[in-house]
């Protein structure tokens, strides 16, 4: 399973054109939603700050994930399938594309507080859930892609299959954002950060007991 | 399942709910007046689908564990029919909401919920129909409605619950229990849960002797 996730590294390393174009992604719709933004004297309420963000966080996420298993060349899966077991498979790329979203919605935080303020009170739990709903975002995105790679138009698939099935994450993200952008105390927001461990958890698991299904094929 | 009492009992069971909950006497309540008795009508239907997709996900569990053709019409079948009992689920809510609350979709987070498992299930019909190889599209089907199956759970049952709603039964508002203090709608409420799930299977089963027998002719 390391090396598969030092695989994972080494590849998506070399291939610099995936890092630049997921950092350019973000910039430019940072970049939109501040020139949109600009009109209104650049008033945007804490609320719509947290909207903004994580839309833009889900739809890099959903694009970046997706070239898990959709970019990935046709020879690639049939080589690993004859030398790997695909739960260290799914797990790696989880790990890998949790990470990759780590440092995804990191920036796309940095550049938000750049362009607009930085509303957050409570960054401790902000980074908490950061990191809860980067795990979610990536045990969905990452099966869903595996799902989606085999079928016909894989794009338009992968998009209307993860989209449903993450507004659970989503909801509460965002729920506990607004509390972290209203300072309140950290103990209000416990009980939806134990939910979203749950639920992030039931994702994982699904994937880790669902995906041999999906590797056969 | 092509046993007759059962569909007898089911055809018993609707008169009786259809005749019952509306005429027989209901609790009179401020605002919610006779639209109370949308209650036999759109609780159930909640029921049958929850049980359907059920059904479903536990023939696509059973289709992963043995595939086989047969198992992928029962459990295409019975998400279809759960599709249309979460359809109508919705309707009944929406003609409700239009009364009692003044608007047709209030964005409750119970009819949020309600919506989003509908598009899950949405997605899963998409994806049947852009996959072209039959056991492919019936393995990849399976995965994701055992996947959405899972996580429609935390959608329909935890989130709701952590939030304030208007729906009866959640933040404050009182449910069927305090509605019904005299209990005169249970005689009809239990046979109509009943009744409508018996029903949706009945349809269920109707589909895939259908689809079989198609499967028979045309392979």
């Amino acid at each position: 399973m390391l090396t598969l996730l030092q695989k994972e590294f080494t590849l998506d390393l070399r291939r610099k054109s995936i890092i630049l174009g997921i950092a350019l992604y973000l910039l430019s719709t940072t970049f939109i939603c501040y020139l949109t933004f600009a009109l209104r004297g650049n008033q945007m309420s804490p609320l719509t700050w947290s909207a903004l963000y994580w839309i833009i966080v889900m739809f890099s996420g959903v694009n970046s994930v997706a070239k898990s298993f959709i970019g990935e060349k046709k020879g690639v899966d049939i080589y690993l399938y004859s030398v790997a077991d695909p739960h260290d498979i799914i797990l790696s790329k989880i790990v890998y594309n949790a990470l990759l979203c780590g440092v995804m919605s990191f920036a796309c935080f940095i550049l938000f507080s750049i362009f607009f303020e930085n509303p957050v009170q409570d960054m401790t739990t902000f980074s908490i859930v950061l990191v809860l709903a980067c795990i979610g975002f990536s045990g969905a995105f990452t099966m869903l892609s595996g799902i989606a790679s085999r079928s016909g138009n894989s794009n338009v698939v992968m998009a209307v299959l993860s989209f449903p099935v993450i507004i659970s994450i989503l909801l509460l993200v965002v729920k506990v954002t607004k509390n972290c952008i209203d300072g309140l105390d950290p103990s209000i927001s416990t009980n939806d950060l134990l939910t979203l461990g749950a639920v992030d958890a039931l994702l994982i698991a699904m994937s880790y007991i669902l995906f041999p299904f999906v590797w056969r094929s | 399942m092509k046993a007759l009492w059962w569909k007898l009992l089911c055809v018993v069971l609707l008169i009786y709910t259809i005749v019952g909950g509306l005429l027989f006497d209901v609790p009179r309540l401020d605002i919610v007046n006779e639209t109370i008795r949308n209650l036999y009508f759109h609780v159930p239907m909640w029921f049958g689908m929850i049980a359907l997709f059920g059904a479903s996900a536990w023939h696509a569990v059973k289709y992963l564990r043995n595939p086989n053709i047969e198992t992928d019409i029962y459990s295409t079948q019975f998400a279809n029919v759960g599709f249309a009992y979460g359809m109508l689920g919705i309707f009944t809510g929406m003609l409700w909401a239009q009364y009692a609350w003044g608007t047709w979709w209030h964005g409750d987070p119970k009819q949020n919920g309600a919506a989003v498992t509908l598009l899950i299930y949405a997605a899963f019909f998409v994806l049947r129909a852009s996959i072209e190889n039959e056991d492919q599209k019936a393995r990849l089907s399976a995965i994701y409605n055992i996947f959405a199956f899972v996580a429609m759970i935390p959608l329909l049952f935890v989130i709701p619950r952590m939030q304030d709603s208007l729906h009866p039964g959640s933040g404050g508002n009182p449910g069927f229990n305090m509605y019904d203090l005299d209990h005169t709608m249970r005689p009809v409420f239990y046979p109509a849960c009943i009744g409508w799930i018996l029903l949706g299977f009945w349809i269920a089963s109707l589909r895939i002797r259908i689809k079989l027998i198609d499967e028979k002719l045309f392979g």
